[in-house]
């Protein structure tokens, strides 16, 4: 059974915002309407974002790490945000996993967004129904784009490629791969969601130069230059003569 | 959680609606079990019956404020397997149609010279009713309550309380109405009142003592999934707000919080008791007229303040601008 999902890379993620903004725009002048944005230049903006970066500063300070967290829907395989609705406009795909809202059935109840412990839902204050990631639904299934570019938007515009699409069910696609290899986890796993965005962790690659690998110890006259020729008889040391 | 205005009014208004109904139908039970020397005369079983008709209308007209779209509101119904709001939509119209069923019937039963006393029909219809009401406030309660993640929420108190507080005011209701039009009744309802009113106090003092000890199981380690043990929020990925700032914070001071909570004590609680206990020795419908009215207001409070206690595990993720 497909599930797919996005795999965020928490160790090359920049917090460079460009995921929440091509999100935007996707979804902005796509097919399922525009996405609320109010007074984006002002004193207070506000509007439907369906993906945010969020920075938590790890330690303390000076032994501080910066850890930015884009956030958006899970697509959880247990959606507690499915059953609650009154309507049934939220739902979950049964083909591809992915976790939906039906803009034509959904009356802004908010009920969903309780549900969810993640806070991956948004009305949209103009439309008045409930909105979230569609992991581009409308993007992954456009056979007008070309293959390559069959992937969520925020997927494409990552510049660190911290944002990673694929079948987390199937186990040879790379994005399983990663899950199993660099320590996938999921967010709030004491509730049983079961989200299938995963995240990966933070990792520190450690290059031990020992001393000896920038000075060598055995070159006792601490000089790398032309070696003397031997004599006929003379044994050859490799380190003070040369042919 | 940002309490709004239209659920406050909805929860807090059917619960008295559905309270004074059971009121009315305890009443009836009373008389045939032999409790009540008599039945309530007809015209306080039509008043009541058309108050909790209009209190449950006017909570059902309140709810629609909070809709993004009031008119597909007829499809809320269609997910009763899954959904306990599905299942409330479905409860409240058949709890008036009982209501109004039981109005009507004892209407139409002195109309035709029968006495209350006579109406087996009364007590099916009654029954009916009374199941109805008791099902809403089951139906109500689990909406709150089948959120596990909202801690506070997420316990059988919470169904309990509502059925607790929603009678509680409706027997209130009903003894304030009985002073007037069935002062023989009046005795009855004063007495149930305060024992409800007992048993609420004591209920929602559980459920504020338990949440007071919570142990949250949600921390910002397992949010992010960063094992650290000092981990702090530098922003939100936005400047302004957003609706999860707005939906699941309350905006008010602490100390708000804690004046409303001390409010609601008093108002639903110990000022109502003290009055029943009053209304018990006197004869005067004052004491029983304020208690119901004090009750009904504190019961606004105190539905704020259960929609302010409650914390999202959402707002882990939106600690700091």
């Amino acid at each position: 059974m497909t599930q797919l999902a996005l795999i965020i890379d928490l160790n090359v993620c920049v917090g460079c915002s460009a995921c929440v903004t091509s999100c935007k725009e996707w979804n902005a002048s796509g097919a399922a309407g525009p996405m609320t944005d109010r007074d984006p230049y002002g004193e207070d903006p506000t509007g439907t974002f369906f993906n945010r970066v969020q920075t938590f500063e790890v330690g303390t300070y000076p032994h501080t790490e910066t850890v930015h967290f884009p956030k958006s829907c899970l697509h959880c395989e247990e959606p507690p945000c499915v059953p609650v609705c009154p309507t049934g406009a939220s739902y979950k795909r049964p083909e591809d996993g992915i976790v939906l809202v039906d803009y034509d059935k959904c009356i802004g109840c908010k009920y969903c967004a309780w549900a969810c412990p993640y806070g991956a839902r948004e009305i949209d204050q103009q439309q008045k129904v409930m909105k979230k990631c569609t992991l581009c639904v409308d993007r992954i299934y456009d056979q007008r784009l070309p293959e390559r570019e069959r992937k969520p938007a925020c997927v494409l515009a990552c510049p660190t490629s911290a944002r990673l699409f694929g079948d987390v069910h199937d186990p040879d696609s790379e994005v399983s791969r990663l899950i199993r290899e660099e320590g996938g986890y999921t967010l709030m796993p004491e509730w049983g969601t079961q989200p299938a965005n995963h995240y990966l962790p933070r990792r520190k690659t450690h290059l031990p130069i020992h001393a000896d690998e920038l000075l060598r110890a055995d070159n006792p006259l601490k000089k790398e230059g032309p070696r003397r020729k031997p004599a006929l008889d003379e044994p050859s040391l490799d380190d003070v003569t040369s042919w | 959680m940002h309490p709004a205005l239209s659920v406050i009014l909805l929860t807090t208004l059917i619960g008295a609606g559905q309270g004074l109904f059971l009121a009315l139908y305890a009443s009836l039970v009373g008389h045939r079990l032999g409790f009540l020397a008599s039945a309530a005369p007809m015209p306080f079983h039509l008043g009541s019956s058309a108050l909790a008709l209009v209190l449950l209308l006017a909570g059902l007209a309140a709810s629609f404020f909070h809709l993004g779209h009031p008119e597909r509101a007829w499809r809320t119904a269609t997910c009763w397997r899954t959904s306990w709001l599905s299942r409330e939509v479905i409860a409240l119209p058949l709890a008036l149609l009982g209501i109004l069923a039981y109005g009507v019937a004892s209407y139409l039963v002195a109309a035709n010279g029968g006495g209350v006393a006579n109406g087996t029909l009364l007590l099916g219809l009654g029954t009916v009713g009374a199941l109805l009401c008791l099902a809403l406030f089951v139906c109500t309660g689990m909406i709150y309550a089948c959120m596990r993640f909202l801690q506070e929420w997420a316990t059988p108190l919470t169904v309990l309380n509502f059925t607790l507080l929603g009678s509680a005011s409706g027997f209130t209701l009903a003894a304030a109405l009985a002073s007037v039009m069935a002062p023989e009744q009046r005795l009855f309802f004063t007495l149930y009142a305060l024992l409800l009113t007992v048993l609420a106090w004591l209920g929602r003092a559980a459920s504020l003592w338990r949440n007071a000890r919570l142990r949250r199981k949600s921390t910002l380690q397992t949010a992010i999934g960063v094992r650290h043990t000092r981990i702090r929020q530098l922003a939100q990925g936005a400047m302004g707000g957003s609706f999860n700032t707005r939906e699941f914070f309350h905006g008010r001071s602490r100390r708000l919080l804690v004046t409303v909570k001390w409010l609601f004590l008093a108002l639903v609680f110990a000022l109502p008791v003290l009055l029943l206990g009053v209304a018990l020795a006197s004869a005067s419908a004052l004491p029983l007229q304020l208690a119901a009215a004090l009750q009904l207001l504190g019961l606004i409070a105190e539905r704020w303040y259960f929609f302010a206690d409650a914390q999202h595990a959402q707002n882990l993720y939106y600690q700091a601008a």
